[in-house]
């Protein structure tokens, strides 16, 4: 556990690295990011939070079997969505402008951009960025229990 | 002996280096831009999405991904088998 001054700063910064990483996986199909730098994001602030409070605080809020079924949801999920257009081709967009979910058809050229467009990519950069932000959150809690283990011994 | 070839290797290797940035192809201006022109093109009406990357990356390229997603969970699983002794 490091001192008040970093805790604080982490109460305040935790929950605008969560907001602003949940953003750039949800806009993934209109501006720069996706699910994977996203989920990064996410992953980013599990490691500042599990630097701040040190890993015995965190582990009762966050636990690693969670964390693994939480990325088995999002692997499944993308190749579930994958699957779901076979049958034009593997990895199909069959909901673009479907009018249904997202099938919004976008405009042509330069635009602020519809978050109800593009078909299956806002699914996958969820699924993708659930993935990731297990995956790397539960790489992250691995080494500091690695880490604290090393210490000990 | 030893330094002198590791001299000539550097030598070669930076010679290489220096010639092919000499001969670079100018940036923004690609040998072969059919492909450029199709997605920049189609992209926007094809998949509906204003950001082309996302576009290529989980649509036209969407196997390449999983290839990554793959990347990614095969890292996880190699990081909790060094760290399963551990934990037990």
């Amino acid at each position: 556990m490091m001192s008040k001054i970093v805790r604080t700063i982490t109460n305040i910064l935790y929950s605008s690295i969560l907001i602003f990483g949940f953003y750039i996986i949800m806009h993934g199909h209109l501006t720069p990011g996706g699910g994977f730098q996203g989920g990064a994001v996410v992953a980013s602030g599990i490691a500042l939070v599990l630097i701040a409070y040190g890993y015995d605080t965190v582990k009762s809020w966050m636990k690693k079997s969670n964390l693994s079924v939480l990325e088995s949801i999002g692997a499944l999920g993308f190749i579930g969505i994958a699957f779901l257009g076979i049958g034009t081709t593997f990895f199909y967009n069959f909901l673009a402008n479907s009018g249904g979910l997202f099938g919004d058809p976008t405009v042509i050229g330069i635009n602020p951009g519809n978050l109800d467009t593009s078909g299956v990519l806002p699914l996958m950069n969820w699924a993708v960025g659930l993935k990731v932000l297990a995956g790397l959150g539960s790489v992250v809690l691995l080494m500091a229990y690695g880490i604290r283990k090393g210490d000990e011994e | 002996m030893r330094k002198y070839v590791l001299l000539a290797a550097l030598l070669i290797v930076s010679g290489f280096m220096l010639l092919s940035a000499v001969d670079m192809h100018p940036f923004g201006s690609p040998d072969r831009e059919d492909m450029d022109k199709y997605f920049i093109n189609n992209a926007q009406e094809e998949v509906s999405a204003n950001n082309v990357v996302t576009s290529i990356v989980f649509d036209y390229r969407g196997f390449d991904t999983l290839g990554e997603a793959t990347v990614l969970f095969t890292a996880v699983v190699g990081v909790s088998l060094i760290f399963r002794r551990l934990i037990k």
